[in-house]
């Protein structure tokens, strides 16, 4: 679907109450929207909402082989999909520009910045490491994809188990999570992403814009620090100009802010830990509020089966026998069978290629036998039965049958009808007239 | 076409039994549990009691881009569903005296698949059989769906979120439709709703489609060898349980527009 364009009203209205310093949610410059992290049963499975935008984050592994030049290093894959529902405007193919840029910013963010330390992740050297994929899908789109996806991705990456191993010697001994607790991967510091949105020939900037502030914005600055206070990644898109200050106290600003979500991420796990530990409910069942009239729950519910036996057998007994439908295949060359007439084709009269050309010795010469079906062509099988085939008595069904290498001269005398054709081996021509040619 | 001939006698059957491919292909798991919950549905003999749905929640309104959107939880299997239509249809792919249903499933890890194929278009068959389509000539309704955990009864699970969409969204319908999985083990016992666990050790893995207001089949999509009596006391079963999926669904809309 085409995005909806934002009207121009709209547009001069945004700018005006940004000029004025207000915010259309009421929030003040540097606010964050409010950030809530869910996890669900299986380890590594998140979902965080950045006020309206809902990103969810899942982490998987599997053992692999090592890249050629690093093998004595895990894998790291991320991937963040535009899902379809966060957005009308994002569809299969078009979103590649934005999805291109969010993809290669997540990367620099958590790649680059060796986040993870993928020298843990090796079990043998040079020939199985783990390859952990991050997967995350964004499923509502109300700004500032980027914070709500670096957010997820940490703390799906902090949240993730992954099975046990051991090497003893040359044995590797993969354990079940039943047999053996899964183990938290290596994390060295969690970078998360803070986005600035830039107004007024970059005078004026605020802080995780809503989309339609995005929309009206003259340019984004992003920048990946972790709570340390070290910059991960920082890109300038939009074509703003921006001074070095002005940079400065965005880097500054954003040290705070992460510093905050630092702190929620690290709450939100702990608490998950917790519960698992004691053994309570967790999971995206338990993070859905009772107390909203538009989330309901129920309990688990018996089902009285009892008389489905007589059901059953009521209905058997009153249902027709099914029809004896036998048919016995019909064996064309061992190999090739047929069972049923199967559908007329439908191609259409395809130009007649009538290439009787000669084949000068030794090339592919396939014989192709059609045998038409009952559409009132005269059908020509007195040459078929020169042809070592088995056929049925069915001399009504069109059916290409390929025929290894054949003497072309011989075939021409016997086969009023059969045309040559020069083809490669595997493709079989369709025609639909055949020449009734006196050789 | 197979041979298939089927003995039954009262109180007791004797089939033999025929084979039935079931449509998709056969699915993987994409991780083990880390803890199973225990709330299993119990299995249960197709002549006792005991058989019970899994734990239900649904949350409606959730996202604020599509019209309509549903999170469905059943259990530890959680599927969100998001409905954007009628909406305004490429040229290409517009009906001239209908809506053009798209369904598009989309798994948690990975790209998407064959797997996922099929089953779009089983619920894209399911949802064609009840919307009223022909209300909205030249226009598209899109339900996307994203597997958020799949824990066993995905497909059903999937349905059912659909199903909530598309209520949310206001999109016209003639019925409510519901999914139900049964599962067969080996020894013939019957198990509904079915964790990953049960679905890899059945012998049988059964996903009706039923609908309201008859509780008529709509949809099936099976896996594994079960005889046709099998078939029926499935089917049986599933239209008992379809019972307290309506009645869920109806608590669960009447929550939300009581004035109370």
């Amino acid at each position: 679907m085409k995005e909806t364009p934002l009207s121009n009203c709209e547009r001069r209205f945004l700018l005006r109450a940004i000029e004025e310093k207000k915010r259309l949610d009421g929030r003040q410059t540097y606010d964050y929207r409010n950030i809530r992290i869910s996890f669900g049963t299986d380890y590594g499975c998140c979902m965080v909402e950045l006020g309206k935008t809902r990103v969810l984050g899942q982490v998987s592994c599997e053992l692999v082989s090592p890249k050629l030049n690093r093998a004595t290093e895990g894998i790291l894959f991320f991937n963040l999909e535009l899902s379809q529902m966060a957005a009308p405007a994002f569809e299969p193919g078009r979103q590649s520009d934005l999805l291109v840029k969010l993809n290669r910013l997540l990367e620099r963010c958590l790649r680059n910045s060796k986040c993870i330390d993928t020298e843990s992740l090796c079990v043998v050297a040079g020939e199985k490491v783990w390859q952990i994929r991050v997967d995350l899908h964004l499923l509502n789109h109300d700004g500032n994809i980027i914070d709500a996806a670096s957010i997820a991705a940490i703390v799906a990456l902090c949240h993730f188990r992954r099975p046990d191993v051991s090497v003893q010697g040359d044995e590797i001994t993969l354990y079940t999570p039943e047999e053996r607790d899964p183990v938290p991967l290596s994390i060295h510091h969690m970078p998360i992403c803070v986005s600035f949105a830039f107004f007024q020939q970059g005078t004026y900037l605020l802080v995780d814009p809503n989309e339609r502030e995005e929309r009206v914005m003259d340019g984004l600055l992003v920048i990946a620090m972790n709570k340390h206070r070290e910059i991960c990644t920082i890109q300038s898109s939009g074509g703003i100009m921006l001074l070095k200050d002005q940079v400065l106290r965005c880097s500054k600003i954003a040290g705070v802010k992460v510093a905050e979500i630092t702190e929620l991420i690290l709450k939100a796990l702990e608490n998950d830990q917790k519960v698992r530990k004691e053994g309570g409910k967790f999971g995206f069942a338990e993070s859905i509020a009772n107390q909203r009239i538009t989330a309901f729950k129920m309990e688990k519910a018996p089902i009285d089966t009892s008389d489905v036996e007589e059901k059953a057998e009521e209905i058997i007994a009153e249902a027709e026998p099914p029809s004896e439908v036998v048919s016995t295949p019909v064996l064309w060359t061992p190999g090739t069978a047929q069972i049923g007439e199967g559908v007329e084709n439908s191609w259409g009269d395809l130009e007649d290629s009538e290439k009787e050309d000669d084949e000068g010795g030794g090339d592919e010469a396939i014989i192709l036998d059609s045998i038409k079906m009952d559409t009132g062509v005269e059908v020509s099988d007195i040459g078929s039965q020169d042809a070592p085939i088995i056929l049925s008595d069915s001399e009504e069904e069109e059916m290409i049958i390929l025929e290894p290498d054949k003497n072309p001269k011989k075939i021409r005398t016997q086969t009023t009808s059969a045309k040559q054709e020069k083809a490669p081996s595997k493709k079989p021509v369709k025609r639909r007239k055949k020449k009734r040619a006196a050789n | 076409m197979v041979t298939q001939s089927v003995r039954s006698a009262r109180g007791r059957a004797e089939v033999i039994i025929a084979a039935t491919r079931g449509v998709g292909a056969m699915e993987e798991e994409m991780h083990t549990d880390a803890k199973i919950r225990a709330e299993i549905g119990t299995g249960c003999s197709p002549r006792g009691p005991g058989c019970s749905l899994r734990h239900f929640a649904c949350e409606q309104n959730l996202l604020s881009r599509p019209d309509g959107s549903a999170s469905f939880l059943q259990g530890d299997t959680s599927v969100l569903a998001g409905v954007y239509g009628p909406a305004e249809v490429k040229v290409s792919k517009e009906i001239f005296n209908k809506a053009t249903l798209e369904v598009i499933l989309r798994p948690k890890i990975g790209l998407p698949g064959v797997a996922e194929k099929s089953r779009e278009r089983l619920i894209r068959n399911t949802c064609e059989a009840v919307i009223l389509g022909t209300l909205h000539p030249r226009t598209s309704i899109t339900v996307v769906l994203q597997v958020v955990s799949d824990a066993g009864s995905l497909l059903a699970c999937c349905l059912n979120a659909a199903c909530m969409a598309l209520v949310d969204a206001g999109v016209p319908m003639r019925a409510l439709f519901c999914g139900v999985t049964c599962a067969l083990d080996s020894d013939g016992t019957l198990v509904l709703d079915p964790t990953s666990k049960q679905e890899k050790e059945a012998r049988a893995v059964l996903t009706f489609a039923l609908d309201s207001v008859e509780r008529k089949l709509l949809m099936s999509s099976t896996k594994g060898l079960y005889s046709d009596s099998e078939l029926q006391q499935c089917l049986a079963a599933a239209q008992a349980a379809s019972q307290h999926v309506f009645r869920f669904y109806r608590e669960s809309l009447q929550r939300r527009y009581s004035k109370s």
